[in-house]
């Protein structure tokens, strides 16, 4: 199959200080938090991609590092061909790869420059990146693309604060898709809405992959949601893919002890206590210790394996990969 | 709009009767509830579910008596044990909130005073409110700690809510409602930013105390499958209007009001695909100005023109489940 | 981006008090324009016949120890007091929101320059710091706008600064970056534009503080010379007849200081207002 992102053990280190006064012309040791480390996936061409994992996984990171807004501290991230982990942040915003990966935000609101109307946010990708100055030809295509993504063309006019959430929501949709992106990232892109709201985004955005013919990397904590647009899923913990494989037989079958967890935090009707299996709190994501299983501490399982070697993602069966040491307990 | 007098038991901890809240802004008079009934026994966990701008929280801040100042109760009451919270002293009602009545916040960060260990947050709640001498007063508070499931309680005592992650900080709001043992906790969207797994704990922590204590529990939440997990009884709020009451199990198995209806449908759960997700047409109405009797009107398929000229009653349409509208289900 | 007209309107007429500030500013600028038509007197002639002549019907303000109209006199100055401080506080908002707004989004060296610099003006007690702007480089009304600009400069350069950091980690800062928007283009199309409403609270309160500044230096005879109308100088000539009696020298040129003053401070939220598109209906 034809790939049309493929990330190779892609490292992100955030420096952390302890700045606390500890003595005169000490430096403060430095640390490093491990955001993103050793990550490695593909994305086929046209195939819709489900990340998922708890705040503070790496993945929201893992998103700024594809969309080059952020430099990776390793790794590659090929992308059309061409390994875009190379250009610099501050180069990409002149990079062809720009209007080729496109974002959707988490929330509509806090996404949309106060200052400007709905059209001027629709056009601000299309005059930057699409080269299109003419007044009447920039009209056109932002017209055009608000119908696309069901938006009033009464409501072009209007300022962020005058429309609704899920209007807002539209608004994000269509610049993303406003230069036909070949991958669209979607960060959580229903989170901040209403139910009602959260299915007519839902559906338009399944609809405007199968029209445009898109790549979609769909980064979510709802599983609920995840499985309905995605064919396969990524589920990352404290920095590191965990499991990864094809929606249906991940959720029928999760491998990983932290995939369990997640799926039985989904609330079941009547069930008065969730199956949820999990202790303790998170490890620090702080110069983890490179020998002992990240999700340590929480999982059930406590064998000495898992605190002596870190397990590896390892195929388990065509498409399907886990890392852990007891796999299916 | 006529209501039954709801039917006040010996068991009946909480009746809202014909509640009704209207807010004054610059653009008008928001009627944000109008004529809201229900009641809540001991020990029950009744959830109360909405979009957002139903209502359902300026209820839970109606009821616990910390309305902003633009909001005014035009009407009804609110009967604790039977005793009108609209009608007592001030300070009697400092005296109930706090170690009768408590809530649990949206976020628990912000509920938390950030220079100040949690241990003595906690203290400084039974200080007020009950009559512990300083030496146990600690031993309470380790005790409450370690009831919310908070490990090494000591340790944690001397904490401040920054070293905490959010899930904590959220059982640290809960070990303040129930340091005085209340008999009514108003939960507002407590897990709401919370990652599902801690989610689900926060959730099974809150519906076990519950339990244990014999608390009566009011559930605001936007979440109807989260609902549908913990909740004995559902009350589905729509603009300012209570809709439809029932036991949770009645209710999604025979929604009688279409918006219950829709709203089940849009809600994505494990046994739906794409396709059986329904979206809800239109918007919430603009709660300023004239009203139809019936606030889901415009965005009802059943409406008739009953629906114009017949003030909305409640009727009891099967056991314990009453519903406001004139072609239901 | 820009205030309309309607806005304006809707913003006067919801709130009074701004509605009485924006009639005070439109007074002060009306005067500062067609003062010197408006006096009825010239405010240079000296008359010494009628010299220190308390109010009247001739002389509604009365005159000073040379006879000068003092009303004449207060109107006519006007333009200079008002002048000094718009242009002066121009001139630390234009130079303090690029240092503040480059400093904010770039961090790093450039902040630490900025901040330093900063500090270092602070350090002073800024009008002694202005006093000695003007002593060193001379008695010119320029010289009296740099110093008010400079002593102002920490202010404009933290407020936005602030905001900045505020506001470049909003969503639609990365979004800007993903629609193809350069660094430069960020500062100047989303970052200044949405800490502009916050400033303009500042740019009223400091208007007000500026046109005291000035006066002030006038009044220790820093600054603009006599017998130039000056609302500083008039104050500062009057004060020595005020225990004679002659109150009028003092009173009525410290009163139009006072009005202007209290118009810029009153005018502050208003403005704030007028520059969010969030308030607009």
């Amino acid at each position: 199959m034809n790939n049309i992102l493929e990330v190779n053990n892609l490292k992100k280190f955030f420096p952390t200080q302890n700045r606390v006064f500890n003595g005169f012309g000490k430096k403060p040791p430095s640390h490093l938090l491990h955001a993103v480390d050793n990550v490695s996936f593909s994305l086929a061409s046209g195939e819709s991609l489900g990340l998922v994992g708890e705040s503070g996984c790496g993945k929201s990171t893992l998103v700024r590092l594809i969309t080059r807004l952020i430099d990776p501290t390793e790794g590659e991230i090929w992308f059309a061909g061409e390994n875009i982990a190379r250009i610099p942040a501050q180069k990409a915003a002149r990079h062809g790869m720009r209007s080729q990966i496109q974002l959707v935000f988490q929330d509509p609101h806090d996404s949309l420059n106060p200052r400007f109307t709905a059209f001027d946010s629709i056009a601000e990708p299309l005059k930057r990146l699409g080269n299109i100055s003419q007044s009447d030809r920039l009209q056109n295509r932002v017209e055009e693309l608000a119908d696309r993504v069901g938006l009033s063309q009464t409501l072009l006019t209007r300022f962020p604060h005058q429309i609704s959430g899920g209007q807002k929501a539209r608004v994000g949709i269509a610049r993303a898709i406003a230069l036909n992106p070949k991958l669209l990232i979607l960060d959580e892109p229903t989170s901040a809405l209403d139910v009602s709201v959260q299915a007519i985004i839902l559906r338009l955005l399944a609809d405007l992959r199968e029209t445009l013919g898109m790549s979609y990397l769909f980064v979510s904590h709802d599983l609920n949601v995840v499985r309905l647009l995605c064919d396969r899923v990524v589920v990352m913990y404290l920095g590191k893919i965990v499991e990864m494989g094809n929606t249906n037989a991940l959720f029928r079958q999760p491998l990983h002890p932290y995939t369990k967890a997640l799926i039985a935090a989904i609330p079941h009707p009547n069930s008065r206590h969730s199956a949820v299996n999990l202790k303790g709190e998170p490890r620090s994501p702080i110069d983890p210790d490179p020998h002992v299983c990240r999700f340590y501490g929480r999982c059930f399982k406590e064998a000495k394996q898992c605190h002596q070697t870190m397990p590896l993602l390892q195929s388990k069966e065509s498409d399907r990969f886990v890392a852990c040491h007891f796999p299916e307990i | 709009m006529k209501e039954m007098q709801p039917k006040t038991t010996q068991e009946t901890l909480l009746a809202v009767d014909r509640l009704s809240v209207e807010f004054a802004t610059r653009r008008g008079t928001v009627r944000a509830l109008e004529n809201v009934s229900f009641d809540l026994k001991a020990g029950e966990i009744v959830g109360i579910v909405g979009e957002s701008g139903s209502g359902k929280s300026v209820l839970a801040f109606a009821t616990m008596g910390i309305l902003d100042r633009a909001g005014k109760i035009t009407s009804g009451r609110i009967l604790f044990d039977n005793i009108d919270l609209l009608q007592i002293k001030r300070s009697q009602l400092r005296q109930k909130r706090g170690k009768e009545l408590s809530m649990i916040f949206q976020n628990p960060r912000a509920a938390l005073n950030p220079i100040r260990k949690i241990g003595r947050q906690i203290e400084d709640v039974l200080q007020a409110h009950a009559n512990l001498p300083p030496k146990q007063r600690r031993e309470r508070v380790l005790e409450l700690l370690s009831l919310v499931r908070i490990s090494d309680p000591s340790r944690r005592y001397n904490a401040y809510p920054y070293e905490l992650s959010g899930g904590m900080c959220q059982r640290v709001t809960i070990a303040l409602a129930l340091a005085c043992s209340p008999r009514l906790a108003i939960a507002d969207e407590p897990t709401t930013g919370l990652d599902v797994t801690t989610q689900a704990a926060v959730m099974d922590l809150i519906v076990d105390l519950a339990a244990q204590t014999h608390m009566a529990t009011l559930l605001i939440t936007h979440d109807l499958e989260l609902a549908a997990q913990y909740c004995d009884r559902l009350v589905v709020m729509h603009a300012g209007h209570i809709v439809e009451t029932a036991k949770t199990s009645d209710l999604f198995q025979h929604p009688r009001h279409p918006y219950t209806a829709k709203l089940i449908a849009a809600t994505p759960d494990p046994e739906k695909d794409l396709a059986h997700l329904i979206p809800i047409p239109g918007n919430l109405p603009d709660l300023r100005g004239e009203l139809p009797f019936c606030r889901f009107r415009d965005r009802c398929d059943r409406a008739s023109s009953q629906c114009d000229t017949v003030p909305l009653e409640r009727k009891l349409v099967g056991n314990n489940h009453q519903v406001a509208c004139h072609n239901h289900f | 981006m820009t205030i309309s007209i309607r806005q304006t309107r809707y913003i006067l007429q919801e709130n009074t008090l701004t509605l009485v500030a924006f009639l005070m500013f439109l007074s002060l600028i009306f005067l500062a324009i067609f003062g010197n038509a408006i006096a009825p007197y010239d405010p240079l002639e000296t008359n010494s016949a009628i010299a220190l002549s308390p109010p009247s019907l001739q002389h509604w303000f009365g005159t000073d120890q040379l006879g000068r109209d003092i009303l004449s006199r207060a109107i006519v100055a006007t333009r200079l007091d008002l002048g000094i401080a718009i242009a002066a506080v121009f001139l630390s908002f234009f130079i303090g929101s690029i240092l503040g707004v480059l400093a904010g989004y770039w961090g790093g060296w450039i902040d630490n320059i900025v901040g330093r610099a900063i500090d270092t003006i602070m350090a002073f007690p800024l009008f002694v710091l202005a006093m000695g702007i003007v002593a060193a480089l001379g008695n010119t009304v320029e010289n009296i706008i740099y110093a008010t600009a400079i002593i102002n400069l920490p202010l404009y350069a933290r407020v936005i600064r602030s905001e900045v950091l505020i506001i470049k980690k909003a969503g639609y800062i990365e979004a800007a970056k993903l629609s193809g928007n350069g660094d430069w283009r960020i500062m100047a199309r989303y970052l200044f534009p949405n800490a502009l409403p916050v400033m303009m609270v500042h740019i009223s309160l400091n208007m007000g503080w500026a046109i005291l500044n000035a006066a002030g230096l006038s009044f220790i005879g820093l600054g603009v010379r006599p017998p130039t109308p000056e609302w500083g100088i008039m104050v500062a000539e009057g004060a020595t007849y005020i225990i004679s009696g002659e109150w009028w020298l003092a009173m009525f040129p410290g009163l139009s200081l006072m009005f202007a003053v209290f118009c810029f401070n009153l005018l502050g939220d208003g403005l704030r207002d007028s520059f969010d598109p969030r308030k607009k209906t």
